[in-house]
């Protein structure tokens, strides 16, 4: 399947997260904070600490380690406190 | 008779809902994952039949001198991806009376007339699209697991720092290593498989830090209540992969700082005294892209603390049965201690049964389940004993070391909070120094707040009345339970004791 990664497409298959993508391809932040603006990625990997926040389809706040990608999907980074689109 | 419901798909929530649907009555299991498993028994998320079909069969026919026997092999190959695959699904097959309800978050517990409701949101990972459920049962077993603990030190929130359960979760779930040079550490033994995944996923591990004594001690003097576990043979196997690849492995040495602009470049490691202080003079400078910590494990206690089950020292108290303090809740795995996958799927046997029985069902008590959870618990006991977390980590901290990711809170500023404004409670710690009030609900941080506040409870910050975030639209959606509680209807405690 097709997914896009910050408007570029990028190949994934069945059963591959977010985060699985994203690292697979060498991107490890994908965040920056609320407060300091600082980067952040990957953190527990098992849905626990919500540092790995992304934009998913134009919904932000979505967990990159939780959620499998699906064909189609428009991946986003995430800066700050973001609002739906 | 109506059913048992059991939150968790891990060996504990599984064992319950096979050994609940064996005393003949309806179990439905939540779990927040795709497919079963838990933690633990992670299933592989990418598609198994990938991994066997094309490219192994290809690589076969190609490297094989004739035709023959290219054929041979490319039969050994389907005949073996045969007998994995079902041995796969042998061990995650659940009978017909019980209904998987995956990808399903539970976002709260609520006590009613009889027993308890509970609320989950089912589909796509914080997906507003999600469906709503409420599940309402007269015995409840909660399987929740635990994640693992992370200490904070300078340079702890640069990306490319991990907890070794995401080095882990990454490696095996994903395929994926989280760098190329990394060095993992914490204290206890599941540092060693996750070492092993990394160098399985074709990362170069630099080292293993072990903050207490050295977990290979077991493997030369196997004795005591953890002998078990060496003879199995599991610990050795992965020291086995480590001293293949030369992964240094170095006991009472940890991982005190990370450094780098945008990410990891390099960490500092020192040796530690017994209380984990780190010995002067000792800090060396490490290349490293990547650091993966963990330092024992922390329960999921939320639901617990909803349904007002008692906590001891941490985790949910339960009798011989597995009964919480609370009738018609039931908890086994992690969330009663930190004793592994064996022991857990003996508390999840004893549960289920338990539950089933408190519906009418009838059910011997199982007296082999409950022999393995004395000895478990004896295992669990003495690893706790062996890898314990010494205060001395805080020496690690500096004034600017973030210790709430989700908040940004700093040391420095929580102290002020403390010292300021004269905070007594972990109520008004929260409050007033924004420590524990972001998304992850003071689950990465809880336990470290508390203790460099000296609160002593463990379970201080696992009062958590929305169980797991969610958006106001799904907060605000009306869902009808799909089956009431007949408070009046018949059954028994399981009657055991200790």
């Amino acid at each position: 399947m097709q997914v896009r990664w910050d408007g570029e497409e990028v190949e994934a298959e069945a059963g591959q997260t977010v985060a699985g993508v994203l690292l697979a391809k060498g991107v490890r932040s994908w965040r920056t904070t609320r407060g300091a603006g600082r980067p952040r990625g990957l953190f527990c990997g098992i849905g626990v600490c919500f540092d790995c926040l992304v934009r998913v389809n134009g919904v932000p706040d979505v967990r990159a380690c939780q959620r499998l990608v699906a064909d189609g999907d428009d991946i986003r980074p995430q800066s700050g406190a973001e609002l739906p689109s | 008779m109506s059913r048992v419901v059991v939150v968790g798909g891990g060996p504990a929530g599984m064992a319950a809902a096979r050994a609940a649907a064996a005393c003949g009555v309806g179990v439905v299991l939540v779990d927040s994952g795709r497919k079963l498993g838990g933690q633990y028994l992670r299933q592989d998320g990418l598609a198994s039949e990938d991994r066997f079909s094309p490219a192994a069969a290809f690589a076969d026919r190609e490297s094989a001198p004739s035709a023959a026997l290219a054929g041979f092999e490319a039969s050994r190959s389907a005949a073996l991806r045969e007998a994995t695959l079902s041995a796969a699904s042998r061990r995650f097959a659940l009978p017909d009376n019980v209904e998987h309800v995956a990808d399903a978050s539970v976002w709260a517990v609520e006590a009613v007339d009889g027993g308890h409701r509970v609320h989950v949101r089912v589909g796509a990972t914080d997906d507003p699209s999600r469906t709503g459920r409420v599940f309402a049962t007269r015995a409840l077993v909660l399987a929740t697991g635990a994640y693992d603990r992370a200490l904070p030190f300078p340079g702890w929130d640069l990306p490319g720092v991990f907890t070794a359960g995401a080095a882990q979760a990454l490696a095996k779930g994903q395929g994926v290593a989280v760098g190329d040079r990394v060095l993992v550490g914490g204290t206890g033994p599941f540092l060693l498989p996750v070492a092993a995944s990394l160098v399985g996923a074709g990362a170069r591990v630099v080292g293993v830090a072990e903050a207490n004594a050295a977990v290979t001690g077991w493997l030369r003097r196997p004795a005591g209540a953890l002998a078990g576990w060496s003879k199995s043979g599991e610990l050795a196997r992965y020291a086995g992969v480590l001293a293949r690849h030369r992964v240094p492995y170095r006991s009472r040495t940890a991982v005190v700082a990370a450094h780098g602009s945008e990410c990891v470049e390099s960490v500092t490691v020192a040796r530690l005294d017994r209380g984990w202080n780190p010995v002067p003079g000792t800090r060396r400078r490490v290349e490293a892209d990547a650091v993966a910590v963990g330092f024992g494990f922390t329960p999921q206690l939320e639901l617990a603390v909803a349904a007002r089950c008692a906590i001891v020292d941490g985790f949910v108290a339960v009798d011989a049965a597995q009964g919480t303090s609370v009738r018609g809740v039931f908890a086994a795995g992690e969330l009663t201690g930190i004793g592994g996958a064996d022991l857990a799927d003996a508390e999840g046997e004893v549960a289920g049964t338990a539950a089933a029985k408190l519906l009418g069902a009838e059910a011997e008590p199982p007296l082999r389940a409950m022999g393995r959870v004395r000895s478990g618990r004896r295992f669990a006991e003495a690893l706790a004993a062996a890898y314990p977390v010494r205060s001395g980590w805080q020496e690690w901290l500096r004034d600017d070391t973030v210790v709430c990711r989700c908040e940004e809170v700093t040391r420095r500023a929580l102290y002020r909070a403390i010292d300021e404004r004269d905070v007594g409670s972990v109520r008004s710690l929260r409050l007033v120094s924004g420590a524990g009030l972001g998304l992850c609900q003071g689950r990465v941080c809880g336990q470290n707040v508390a203790e460099l506040a000296g609160i002593d409870d463990p379970a201080a910050f696992a009062r958590r009345p929305i169980a797991a975030p969610l958006r106001m639209s799904e907060l605000a959606e009306v869902v009808s339970e799909s089956e009431s509680i007949n408070a009046e209807a018949g059954g028994t405690p399981l009657g055991v004791e200790y």
